[in-house]
């Protein structure tokens, strides 16, 4: 249901920002290696990693406040790097909204306007008629004499964003939009944004470490680890099709077990299964989600185990069980504990779809 | 008794509806020790200050101050301070700008320079920049070949009083230029502001507080400077002696209630400039806040 209309807009739309080939160093500490990708016009995309992955490096790259040392950048064919910072039109969100605290609301909304030549600079009259407008779009009407200092966390946020849009850029650039803001204000925000978005109809590229949000909001995933993309696609391709063992963990919960590959067949302990046509040959590592499990009798297929301890926590039942020696804490569907499920009981547990990548020789 | 003192406690707060509950202890020892300090300190000798020319009568004291000696000395004093601290707003912006936002070698060197006129007894200073100003020094002869008297005239005492004052006006500026947000000039860029229009519109209004601040700091020193000016200043009456050195003269002729009378109309000025450039920094710091 949710890739139909991706797949549709994927073939409908342009290109409009390609970055190929970017490398950036500070110093001997490579922040970026050799990174391609490409979205396409108005597309919504997440730029995914744990700290130090290199993402919001990439994001300063493409405002220009970053120099790379390697690679190209076109936006809409154009030669981005080319362009000073400040006649790119990008707009750019920083993590702590970097406000203008002895200006107003509203002065802060129209510096973009104000500042430019005073031969294409909107008069005065319209440049109150913008700041209301974008305040109107922001929900925050009303509040234009406030400062910066008087408003809550989100509030601040969206000034930033309104400021951001009112130089009409040709692209939207946002550092962890919603890393400073507590995990209610972040959920209402998100959808917010993304109606934002499909309204103001900009290309727009956000920095997350947050895989949740990057799934639920994005068109498109980047997942980068050590300077390096691991996986572009969409959310469902990303989550589903994992690349790596790193992608697979970084997306979800996920319990790993040692298995091997020969003539077709899965065998992870004393459980055997077909393998998949295209997974590795010989030792791999199989990764499975904890919610993606049958529980079985003893006498059925899958892994043997034996549960620990089992708790009811809202919709999900948690069911601790000990498999070849490790605990994984397995997740079933609530809100009531499966029948004759206790601490002590023998059983076998199924994974339903495991993913087979090829072992990594240990570090 | 515990109960009895907070008892009485609870009572006593709500007969003081002016008094802001705090969770924090000690506001009465702590408000106590500040009041005996500041008196002791501060209030006292000023009032047996103000108290003293008093003796003369109202009109005696008028008399004094309008003396066309102790006109011109306060005017030359507070005009000459004003100026020196006008000059070293820009000056100690640009320093305290390259101290703090360049890397370059012997930095640190011009950092502690900086502090020198604060460290330097003023008599030293004093010594210094007579030796370079005088007709025959260094600089003066320079001067004095273009016409520019330097040294014992007007301008020697602005160049001193430039002198000290400038580390006051750097040391205030230079914790903003630190603490100053990198990021909210990127964001200025990024909204196509060009290098200047960062400057004014962004970086200025962020430092102005503190700014005035410094600028008033080097002006109350400039006020009260003694030791420095008085060798560079050729302390010709009515001309270059400036009001410090006049209260010295009048004590030295046993004129103790003369005396007075001037350091109280210093007083009066410094606090009066004090208040007025205190005021102007609170209500360009609350736009930031509140």
């Amino acid at each position: 249901m949710n890739l139909q209309p991706t797949a549709n807009t994927e073939a409908k739309s342009p290109l409009s920002l390609e970055i190929s080939g970017i490398s950036k160093s500070f110093g001997r500490f490579p922040a970026l290696r050799n990174v391609s990708l490409q979205a396409r016009d108005k597309e919504f995309l997440a730029l995914l990693g744990p700290s130090g992955s290199g993402k919001t490096t990439l994001l300063r790259v493409l405002a220009g406040l970053e120099r790379p040392d390697a690679g190209d950048v076109r936006f809409d064919g154009e030669d981005f790097l080319s362009i000073p910072v400040r006649h790119r039109r990008v707009g750019m969100v920083f993590q702590q909204y970097a406000l203008f605290r002895h200006m107003s609301v509203a002065q802060n909304i129209a510096f973009g306007l104000t500042v430019r030549p005073r031969s294409v600079r909107p008069s005065k009259s319209e440049v109150a008629d913008r700041v209301a407008d974008l305040l109107c779009l922001v929900q925050l009407e009303g509040l234009g004499s406030r400062f910066p200092a008087q408003l809550s966390g989100g509030q601040r946020q969206r000034v930033a964003l309104a400021r951001a849009l009112a130089i009409e850029p040709k692209m939207l650039l946002l550092d962890e939009p919603f890393g400073a803001l507590d995990a209610k204000v972040r959920r209402e925000l998100r959808r917010w944004l993304r109606d934002l978005h499909d309204r103001a109809g900009v290309t727009t590229v956000f920095v997350t470490h947050d895989q949740d949000e990057a799934l639920d909001l994005a068109d498109r995933v980047a997942i980068l680890k050590d300077g390096e993309l691991r996986q572009l696609g969409a959310p469902n391709d990303v989550y589903e099709n994992p690349a790596d063992p790193f992608v697979y963990d970084f997306l979800g919960a996920a319990c790993r077990l040692p298995g091997i590959v020969e003539g077709g067949r899965l065998r992870v302990a004393d459980w055997e299964t077909k393998a998949e046509t295209d997974a590795p040959q010989g030792r791999v590592e199989v990764y499975f989600r904890p919610n993606e499990v049958v529980l079985a009798p003893l006498d059925g297929a899958g892994l043997a185990g034996e549960v620990r301890a089992v708790a009811a926590r809202g919709p999900d039942v948690r069911i601790e069980c000990l498999i070849e020696g490790q605990i994984f804490e397995l997740e079933s569907r609530g809100p009531g504990i499966p029948a004759g499920v206790a601490p002590g009981l023998a059983l076998r547990i199924k994974p339903l779809r495991p993913k087979v990548y090829a072992a990594q020789p240990r570090v | 008794m515990s109960d009895q003192t907070r008892h009485i406690g609870s009572v006593e707060l709500r007969r003081r509806p002016w008094l802001q509950h705090s969770i924090l202890p000690g506001f009465g020892l702590s408000l106590g020790i500040t009041l005996t300090y500041l008196g002791a300190i501060v209030v006292l000798p000023l009032t047996a200050l103000a108290i003293r020319p008093w003796e003369l009568g109202l009109h005696g004291v008028w008399h004094e101050l309008s003396a066309p000696r102790v006109a011109s000395a306060l005017k030359l004093s507070f005009g000459l301070s004003a100026l020196a601290a006008l000059l070293n707003a820009p000056l100690g912006l640009l320093l305290a700008w390259t101290l703090s936002r360049y890397e370059f070698p012997g930095r640190r060197i011009l950092d502690a320079l900086v502090d020198l006129p604060f460290a330097l007894p003023t008599a030293v200073a004093g010594l210094a920049l007579t030796a370079i100003y005088a007709p025959n020094g260094p600089l003066g002869s320079l001067a004095a070949k273009l016409g520019i008297k330097t040294a014992y005239s007007a301008l020697g005492i602005f160049i001193a009083l430039v002198f000290i004052g400038l580390p006051f006006v750097v040391r205030s500026l230079q914790p903003v230029l630190q603490e100053l947000d990198h990021e909210v000039e990127e964001a200025a860029t990024t909204l196509g502001a060009d290098a200047r229009q960062r400057a004014v519109r962004v970086i200025l209004p962020a430092m102005a507080p503190s700014l005035i601040s410094g600028v008033s700091l080097a002006f109350a020193r400039a006020v009260g400077e003694y030791g420095s000016v008085v060798f560079i200043a050729g302390n010709l009456p009515g001309k270059t002696e400036i009001a410090p050195l006049l209260i010295v003269i009048k004590l030295e002729s046993y004129d103790y209630a003369g005396a007075a009378a001037v350091g109280v109309a210093m007083v009066a000025i410094s606090f009066g400039s004090l208040v007025l450039i205190n005021g102007l920094q609170l209500a360009l710091a609350k736009r930031g806040k509140a």
